[in-house]
């Protein structure tokens, strides 16, 4: 489905000690992004989903424990020497953070954050590195971009500093683009010019991206393929539009059917997801599903579901009783 | 910002008039008549009335205190009645001492504590680290008077490198001024770059937690680049606040370094005052030593804003 492959990561294991005994945080995951393509990684808090994104950017807590391989434009980001893993990150590999309350340095400009970036990478005069920079700030929608330079984050607002965020990330064209929850801290007016400002600089730009989320109302539309992670493990993987015609993993139902809708009758209760996810440092022996899953038999208890292909080889699914086997009890 | 500065400077007033309230008040509480200190074996009766009358210490002690703080916004300090030495010109004399004396410490401090800090920050956890925390502990818990006799047996007597004691004004010569300078300052840097180092050491651990330093890193950034540029400045409000403290304390001059390595600071110029009940330089040199502290304190917090810029904006 895609051309090149621009990073893959294969059987990544991502452990972190913790006072109650090792904490698996992500299992076992593989994934692929083709270039320019768009992945979702959907999961709820704790699943792993940005420890995996950490994972890829080597980010991780310095007591993580991380194995496996991540392939990005043909090199293994865990085998790189730190020097070269400097040069590659900013240039070909970016990141937007969740919270831009905290991820923009509050006591340097903005000027000094977008320009330290492009004067890193690309070999650029003061001049032009400011007047790149107030290119990307006008590119990413910022009002009167050259004044801006000046400011510090506290005086912009939440919107205004996640888009700045995406114009460090943008400012030396990188390949791949991992938004960590670009939307969650902003308000929801806010949301969706940001998610369309990382569509369309996507597409312009003609930049992989990999957005993070724990909304399916997020990818859905803005990703071509999209990856369910519960309990660190990816659970279900498919190209979005076959994803959302037809889902086989209970659990990506239930994560839908627990988004509210607008065409709902009002007072109409969220049909939320019961129990809690399953504790990280204990893991069951069975799906880590099973314990909240309506559908659970006695097998899903005391065997793990591998993640494999179903009909089609692009969409796979961790379950051993798959929605559409007992659709009929269901419809 | 200018009303930033403005309220700081109102702010100040209460505190200087308590400062001023204090020296006082202490300087009147002490034990033994001023009259008799300064007529000594001559004193009689009528002398000793005499002179109360006429240095006011017959007055209620409010309204002395109303004089002497007329005076003092007058600019006169008093005098003293041993060495007829205007308050003002005993510490005009000794406080260039003092003031060089704190310079060279605080710098040599800061010249060992910061970078220290930075590299056990940076590699936290690691035996670096672990070796200069538990050095730092150590070297906290050594006296200055151990730390200066140390010195001076070691750079004077050994090796012969420096001289033990004295001192040689800056004018005359430089070069032999600061030889005289050294080992006091290197014992009064050794007694506080500790402190520097642990405040500033978890402080910046703390920071480099922060998202924005994870994003420094993502951005490609040298380290170099992310712990001076992007960790340091925002990590070292507390060193400030330690720094100007001391600054401010050692206005009032090194007691004990002034006195071992004959230094005549402003500390040696205060146990004179003491030892020989010279109450007028006792309480004028308190209260310039504690002006200059609050007024040191003030700078500080002007740092601050220097420092972080939402404080320079009013939003913390």
């Amino acid at each position: 489905m895609t051309g090149n492959t621009l990073l893959s990561v294969e059987d990544v294991i991502v452990d972190l000690p913790t006072p109650r005994g090792n904490l698996r945080a992500v299992d076992r995951v593989d994934l692929t992004v083709g270039t320019g393509r768009t992945l979702g990684i959907v999961g709820e808090s704790g699943c792993g989903k940005t420890m995996l994104s950490r994972a890829v950017l080597q980010l991780l807590p310095k007591k993580a424990k991380l194995s496996g391989r991540v392939m990005f434009d043909g090199q293994d980001l865990l085998q790189l020497p730190p020097e070269k893993l400097r040069k590659l990150r900013g240039r070909s590999l970016a990141v937007v953070f969740q919270d831009p309350m905290t991820s923009l340095n509050p006591v340097l400009t903005i000027g000094t954050q977008l320009i330290e970036t492009l004067q890193e990478h690309l070999e650029l005069d003061d001049a032009t590195a400011k007047k790149r920079s107030v290119e990307l700030l006008a590119a990413v929608g910022i009002p009167a971009p050259e004044q801006r330079l000046a400011q510090y984050p506290h005086q912009l607002s939440g919107g205004m500093r996640q888009r700045v965020a995406i114009a460090i990330a943008l400012s030396c064209e990188p390949k791949l683009l991992i938004a960590d929850e670009p939307t969650t801290a902003l308000d929801v007016t806010i949301q969706a010019q940001i998610l369309d400002l990382l569509a369309r600089e996507q597409r312009r730009r003609h930049m992989a991206m990999i957005i993070i989320t724990h909304d399916l109302g997020v990818v859905a539309g803005r990703t071509d393929e999209v990856a369910v992670m519960y309990a660190g493990r990816v659970v279900e993987r498919a190209p979005t539009p076959a994803l959302f015609k037809r889902m086989r993993m209970p659990y990506t139902e239930a994560l839908l059917a627990a988004l509210p809708k607008l065409d709902a009758a009002p007072h109409t209760p969220l049909p939320a997801i019961s129990g809690r996810p399953p504790d990280p440092t204990r893991p069951l022996q069975g799906c880590s599903f099973s314990p909240r899953c309506r559908y659970a038999v006695a097998r899903c208890q005391s065997e793990k579901p591998p993640l494999e292909a179903a009909e089609t080889s692009a969409h796979q699914f961790a379950c051993f009783h798959p929605i559409e086997t007992h659709a009929d009890a269901n419809a | 910002m200018a009303f930033f500065v403005a309220r700081r400077l109102f702010y100040l007033l209460p505190v200087l008039i308590a400062v001023s309230l204090l020296t006082f008040s202490i300087a009147s509480l002490l034990p033994g008549d001023l009259a008799y200190t300064i007529l000594g074996d001559q004193a009689t009766p009528e002398n000793v009335a005499a002179l109360r009358a006429d240095m006011g210490l017959d007055q209620p002690i409010w309204w002395r205190y109303l004089g002497w703080l007329g005076n003092v916004l007058q600019g006169d300090f008093g005098r003293s009645f041993r060495t007829g030495q205007t308050v003002l010109q005993a510490v005009a004399e000794r406080l260039p001492v003092s003031i060089e004396l704190m310079l060279l410490a605080q710098l040599g401090a800061l010249g060992i504590g910061v970078p220290l800090a930075i590299i056990c920050a940076a590699r936290s956890g690691g035996p670096f680290d672990r070796f200069m925390t538990g050095s730092a502990f150590g070297m906290l818990s050594v006296p200055t008077f151990l730390s200066a006799i140390l010195l001076i047996y070691l750079f004077a007597v050994e090796l012969r490198w420096l001289p033990a004691t004295g001192y040689i004004p800056f004018a005359e010569d430089p070069l032999a001024n600061l030889r005289f300078l050294v080992l006091p300052a290197l014992t009064l840097a050794l007694a506080e770059w500790p402190t520097i180092m642990r405040v500033l050491r978890s402080d910046m651990i703390a920071t480099l937690q922060e998202d924005y330093i994870a994003l420094a890193k993502a951005k490609g950034l040298t380290p170099a680049r992310i712990l001076f540029v992007h960790a340091l400045k925002p990590s070292s409000l507390t060193l400030v606040t330690i720094t100007g403290i001391n600054i401010g304390r050692l206005i009032g001059g090194a007691v004990i370094v002034e006195t071992i390595f004959a230094l005549p600071g402003i500390g040696r110029l205060l146990i004179g005052a003491i030892l020989t009940r010279d109450l007028i330089i006792l309480q004028g040199v308190v209260l310039l030593v504690g002006a200059g502290f609050v007024i040191m304190n003030f700078l500080v917090d002007m740092l601050y804003a220097v420092l972080d810029p939402r404080i320079r904006h009013g939003h913390a």
